[in-house]
């Protein structure tokens, strides 16, 4: 007997009423009586948009990097935006000045600038090769991003006590927000990176096959490789900023998109737009609620909630697809 | 583009390619004309996946001139020499989770519009490729789930689906057993004589391009030893003199090489 999985697009639709679910729990779980209109307004609507915007970004840049190099443990911080974000931010809250512009606060400001020095050292180191070569970026990448990690901790280190904690905070990434300001400063990065991964679906599709195979049948590698890495720094930069490096979202929901809805990115960026949006507000919701009036740091919910609900629907998938063959 | 000065629909001249510190080609110089159905072969290390890369635009040539349909390569994009060439990498496929379908499905990269999912010419044309290639029987299969010579199939029904004038192949046959190999070989020389394809397949397998009846290009130490007919690249001084150790050349009783044995006689 051959189980035949359910089509793509039913999956996809589930997955959107998955999110409208999440969405709605978000908002209304433990909504006290008093100040409601406030709370909803000011409070709860704003960290679900960051929220939204947030996993869907990361989900979907999580997805395009496994494919641009062609490696099941990418993740949207294997070419250190997020460390040089992180960077920023920490030594700014290590330094004596406060400044603030554009509306963004100082920390954000200052993991933005993080992020683009990163970015540019990546992208600068890479070009020093003949050829914009995957292998290289990737070492580019994963060098930077353990200097950027270490002269964290350095800073983390020579910090007093309270700094330490901050810095220590921000790291494990939330979405406690207060007012829409933060939903608008990251909206234009979100939406560049996201049109950018969206419409590049079919060079994915080729190049998780090969790059030589991809060039062969007439992508234009090179340039599309480099499309790709400044719409995830991009927005992969412009969210961490304001949200701290969220883990997790990024390696898992591609992976679980590829189990269901299968490797066409036709399929799998919508469903990881809509899957890791719909993950990142349940597990902001568990990160509310879980031990409340504490909130625990979502950064630790995901890998958390993600790792088991991924290992079981991984031996899951193994068990129906043995099923199939017999 | 200048008027079509260079004869052949591939011509190559004096081509030079490094890699790295190591002159892999020192002026290599060919044409192949529409229609032709060519064998590359030549000891390990003399050239021939480079010879392919440099064709396709993978590896740039240090010096020398590659031309497709008479205009220089640098002159084409990637997506116009997808166009005119087409490329069956030598058997992998191993980690493509793709259905054959789909897979196919992605040689109509350079045809299709942006958005456009696949249109009934498309589907028509995958279609058709598989059943050219004899691979329409596993269609809804993943294409890691299948076997070498299943593969290597389902890959030249990829490349069809391009709708390239020539088909480049890098050791067809190898890994295959010997069914497979004639099985392969038995497709391209169809696809060359029914459907025009120009095929130029690197291979180590001299016999079966003898077999076949092709043209052969063997490359030693990066030049060009011999071109010509394979009838007469089988014979041992010529066998010796490209890959430097003696043969023994069997006769066909009805006249013709049959097949050379490498080694001490």
């Amino acid at each position: 007997m051959t189980r035949r999985a359910p089509p793509p697009q039913t999956l996809i639709a589930g997955m959107s009423l998955l999110l409208l679910a999440a969405i709605a729990g978000a908002l209304l779980i433990d909504l006290p009586r008093d100040g409601r209109h406030e709370i909803l307004w000011r409070i709860r609507v704003p960290r679900v948009c960051l929220g939204l915007l947030a996993g869907a970004t990361l989900a979907a840049s999580g997805m395009a990097f496994q494919a641009m190099f062609r490696n099941a443990l990418a993740t949207p911080y294997t070419l250190g935006v997020s460390s040089g974000a992180s960077l920023g931010a920490a030594l700014y809250m290590r330094a004596a000045f406060r400044v603030e512009a554009f509306g963004l606060d100082g920390v954000s400001l200052a993991a933005l600038a993080g992020a683009v020095l990163s970015t540019a050292l990546v992208y600068g180191l890479t070009r020093l090769g003949r050829a914009f070569s995957t292998a290289t970026l990737l070492l580019a990448g994963v060098a930077t991003s353990f200097s950027f990690t270490s002269l964290i901790l350095l800073t983390q280190y020579t910090s007093d006590v309270t700094t330490a904690f901050r810095v220590g905070r921000w790291l494990m990434g939330g979405l406690e927000v207060v007012g829409f300001e933060p939903v608008w400063q990251v909206l234009p990065f979100a939406v560049v990176g996201l049109v950018a991964v969206s419409i590049l679906g079919r060079e994915l599709d080729l190049l998780v096959v090969g790059e030589d195979l991809a060039a062969t049948r007439g992508v234009p590698v090179e340039h599309v490789k480099r499309l790709l890495f400044f719409a995830v720094s991009i927005m992969v930069g412009g969210v961490t900023a304001v949200c701290g490096p969220i883990g997790f979202v990024g390696l898992i929901v591609p992976h679980i998109g590829r189990l269901l809805v299968g490797g066409h990115h036709r399929f799998l960026a919508p469903f990881s737009v809509l899957g890791g949006a719909a993950f990142l507000v349940t597990c902001d919701t568990i990160a509310r609620v879980a031990i409340a009036p504490v909130e625990i740091p979502v950064g630790s919910i995901t890998a958390l909630v993600g790792g088991p609900f991924f290992l079981t629907l991984l031996l899951w998938g193994r068990a129906s697809r043995g099923l199939e063959a017999s | 583009m200048p008027p079509e000065s260079v004869p052949g629909l591939v011509a190559i001249e004096r081509l030079v390619v490094r890699r790295g510190d190591r002159e892999v080609l020192h002026g290599v110089t060919f044409a192949v004309e529409r229609g032709a159905f060519l064998a590359i072969v030549g000891p390990n290390g003399a050239g021939k996946t480079t010879l392919l890369m440099a064709l396709l635009g993978l590896v740039r040539p240090d010096a020398g001139s590659i031309s497709l349909a008479g205009h220089p390569i640098q002159q084409y994009s990637r997506r116009d020499v997808a166009r005119l060439l087409s490329y069956v990498p030598q058997s992998d496929g191993r980690a493509v989770s793709f259905s054959v379908e789909e897979f196919v499905l992605l040689g109509r990269y350079t045809h299709r519009g942006r958005f456009a999912p696949p249109d009934r010419d498309d589907r028509r044309i995958v279609r058709d490729a598989m059943d050219l290639t004899g691979t329409r029987a596993f269609a809804e299969r993943a294409v890691s789930s299948l076997s070498a010579g299943e593969r290597q199939k389902v890959f030249i029904a990829a490349a069809l689906a391009q709708q390239a004038d020539v088909l480049l192949l890098d050791e067809p046959t190898a890994f295959l057993d010997p069914r497979h190999q004639l099985d392969t070989a038995a497709l391209l020389r169809d696809l060359n004589r029914t459907h025009g394809l120009t095929v130029l397949m690197v291979t180590h397998d001299f016999n079966l391009a003898a077999h076949c009846g092709l043209d052969v290009l063997a490359l030693r130490e990066g030049r060009v030893a011999y071109h010509g007919q394979a009838e007469t690249f089988l014979t041992s001084r010529v066998l010796e003199d490209v890959y430097g150790v003696p043969f023994e050349v069997l006769q066909r009783s009805a006249g013709g090489a049959w097949a050379a044995l490498g080694g001490n006689p």
